[in-house]
């Protein structure tokens, strides 16, 4: 149990890294708290698989330091670093049994036979494999592997952190659901660091207390999902979280004003210093986009139905704007005019919130 | 109806490949199992013998020593060549420049017709002027693979390892290679010893490769006939006189066509038992 630092770490895996886009991971400090639930949430090629090796030590960063309760760790090999790692694919020793799997990290490290089977029997009981025990691990399905793989990690006492790279990509939609909240109850009872890198939203919001979400190689929030939602510090995020995600519209700053097709939109900061040079955009949610009598004039491209709401995809000029309509509300054919709500419309400068 | 005019077309694709199997395989194994059962005194007449041939060269001695010589060089041509062969694929590098080099050297080997390996080997080890026996000689060990029996095992084999380790090299590598990099880092995060990554990784991730490895190298070496016959003739005596020379002795130089076809539907159908006991003990625990 640790508390883990990760001090200005930059990672390239090329040799010599020149240009920006050398670098898998650009300069980060992070900080994950003793037994919290965090999700590392970003698009495939973002650099979190790589920070996941980082804290694992299956990777050593080229710049920075890791310490683990302020004791630096960074050229320590993963074996002696005490943590767990759940993997994409499912790693199961294939000729042993369930139970030999779950016992093999312990036997490892020669604890005594009678506390192995007292421990193995626990962890068994907590993931449900009470009853395949003496099976061959070989002969599991996609999930049942995979809670092999976590209940190796669950079964040591001394693990600082249990890391889930992707974990679920190969199970089947229906078990995944199940799985998910088996994880969250486990964090919830052994109370175990954990951090779950994945790029599904729905899959880091339900799980984590706090995610990070990754971008090109950096951290670009660091909140809770309401946060994130609410409150997205970039477009990206903005963007990346929420089906369908924000709308990201170019905008003007003229003074404390904020023009958007030609008409001034209310946003929740107005600009108080210069913008300089920045390419300024305003960001609303679908949820915080109307219709209304007045307003700014769109033609209406596209409504499909999700179920207890229609998503409407609106145009003005090349701008696209899609907004949450509730069943039962009149969707007009061709024109109409569409209102953001001032309290969630922000600004952005460089893609970056203004606060 | 629409399916049997289906199944018809069928035939008609695989008939190139069951004339093609016909003439090169069913055929000639048809005239073996014909002279198998016949005395020819020559003038193409035959007279019908039943078993008589199939008795003689079960009960025979002669039969007996070649099976027993082929039965030890299979044996200790796998036991040197499977093991060997993992050792080296777990020694070569998974990435970087010298995979491709350390391949083609392996791949070496295998490219060099099998009369080339044995004349090389013929003349490698000479005792008066090859280079090995040459060498041999004058470090005190008394070598002579004409004359001792013992000399001209050892060369069998050292030619036999030589030549074909490389291909068991090559599977074994081809299996490590298909190991997810995810099995090595959970070992390693399980606290694994490197004995236990071979026992309860590599090994079993490379059981189906070895499988194949083993069979091929079984059935080849059981069959090996060309470079014994070029090194030592199967000589000094009988001493290297393995079943596919003997067979050809029988056959080509006693001229004894049925006992030569008896001995070599009994050969063949040992091959097959073998092969196919070799196949079950190794696949067997795929079914649970």
């Amino acid at each position: 149990m640790a508390t883990i630092s990760l001090n200005n770490i930059e990672h390239s895996y090329l040799a010599r890294p020149r240009a920006p886009e050398d670098w898998a991971l650009k300069r980060l400090d992070l900080e994950w708290l003793d037994g919290g639930a965090y999700a590392l949430l970003g698009p495939s090629g973002c650099g979190k698989t790589t920070l996941l090796n980082i804290i694992s030590g299956l990777v050593r960063p080229t710049e920075g330091k890791v310490l683990f309760d302020g004791i630096d760790l960074t050229d320590r090999p993963t074996d002696r670093r005490h943590i767990a790692q759940v993997f994409q694919f499912p790693v199961v020793y294939d000729t042993m049994t369930v139970w030999e799997n779950l016992a093999f990290p312990l036997r490892n490290r020669r604890l005594p036979r009678a506390e192995i089977e007292q421990k193995v029997a626990a962890i068994a009981d907590m993931l449900d494999l009470s009853g395949m025990l003496d099976k061959r691990a070989a002969g599991l399905t996609a999930d049942g592997k995979q809670k092999i793989s976590l209940g190796r990690g669950l079964v040591r006492s001394d693990v600082n952190v249990v890391m889930f790279d992707e974990p679920l990509t190969v199970i089947d939609p229906h078990l995944k659901w199940q799985l998910r909240s088996k994880l969250k109850e486990l964090h919830q009872r052994t109370r175990r660091t954990m951090i779950y890198v994945t790029h599904d939203q729905t899959e880091a919001l339900t799980f984590a207390d706090k995610v990070v979400v990754m971008h090109e190689g950096s951290v670009v929030q660091i909140g809770s999902p309401l946060e994130l939602f609410e409150r997205p510090r970039h477009t990206f995020v903005g963007h990346f979280i929420g089906s369908p995600g924000m709308n990201v519209l170019p905008c003007a700053v003229d003074g404390g004003a904020v023009l958007f097709a030609g008409q001034r939109v209310a946003v929740e900061k107005p600009p108080t210093a210069a913008i300089g040079g920045r390419r300024t955009e305003i960001g609303v949610r679908p949820e915080f986009v109307t219709l209304a009598q007045a307003g700014i004039p769109v033609s209406i491209v596209k409504v499909s139905d999700a179920g207890r709401f229609r998503i409407v995809e609106a145009r003005h000029g090349d701008d696209r704007i899609k907004l949450l309509v509730e069943q039962g509300v009149a969707v007009p054919a061709d024109t109409a005019h569409v209102r953001f709500d001032p309290a969630h419309t922000r600004l952005y400068a460089d893609g970056q919130l203004l606060e | 109806m629409g399916s049997k005019t289906h199944n018809a077309m069928g035939w008609l694709f695989v008939l190139p490949v069951v004339v093609l199997v016909a003439f090169n395989a069913v055929i000639p194994l048809m005239a073996v199992v014909n002279y198998s059962v016949q005395e020819t005194f020559g003038n193409n007449m035959f007279f019908f013998e039943g078993v008589k041939w199939f008795e003689q060269v079960l009960h025979s001695d002669r039969f007996h020593a070649s099976l027993g010589r082929q039965l030890m060089f299979s044996g200790i041509v796998l036991a040197i060549e499977v093991p060997l062969g993992v050792a080296i694929a777990l020694a070569m590098p998974r990435r970087g420049p010298w995979v491709s080099v350390c391949l083609v050297l392996m791949a070496l080997p295998l490219l060099i017709p099998w009369n080339v390996v044995g004349a090389m080997w013929n003349i490698f080890a000479l005792p008066d002027i090859g280079m090995l026996g040459r060498l041999l000689n004058d470090l005190g060990i008394n070598y002579n693979y004409t004359q001792q029996p013992i000399s001209a095992w050892a060369t069998l084999i050292a030619m036999d390892v030589w030549h074909w380790t490389s291909l068991v090299v090559l599977l074994a590598y081809a299996g490590l290679s298909a190991i997810p990099d995810a099995y090595y880092q959970a070992a390693k995060i399980d606290g694994a010893s490197s004995w236990a990554v071979f026992r309860y990784i590599q090994l079993p991730k490379m059981k189906r490769v070895l499988t194949i490895a083993i069979l091929l190298r079984f059935m080849d070496s059981f069959n090996i006939h060309t470079e014994p016959f070029v090194l030592t003739g199967g000589g000094p005596g009988n001493a290297t006189t393995l079943l596919s020379i003997d067979l050809v002795k029988i056959a080509l130089g006693q001229f004894d066509l049925g006992p030569a076809a008896a001995m070599s539907i009994i050969y063949f159908l040992i091959i097959l038992l073998l092969s196919w006991i070799f196949y079950v003990v190794m696949t067997r625990d795929e079914e649970h």
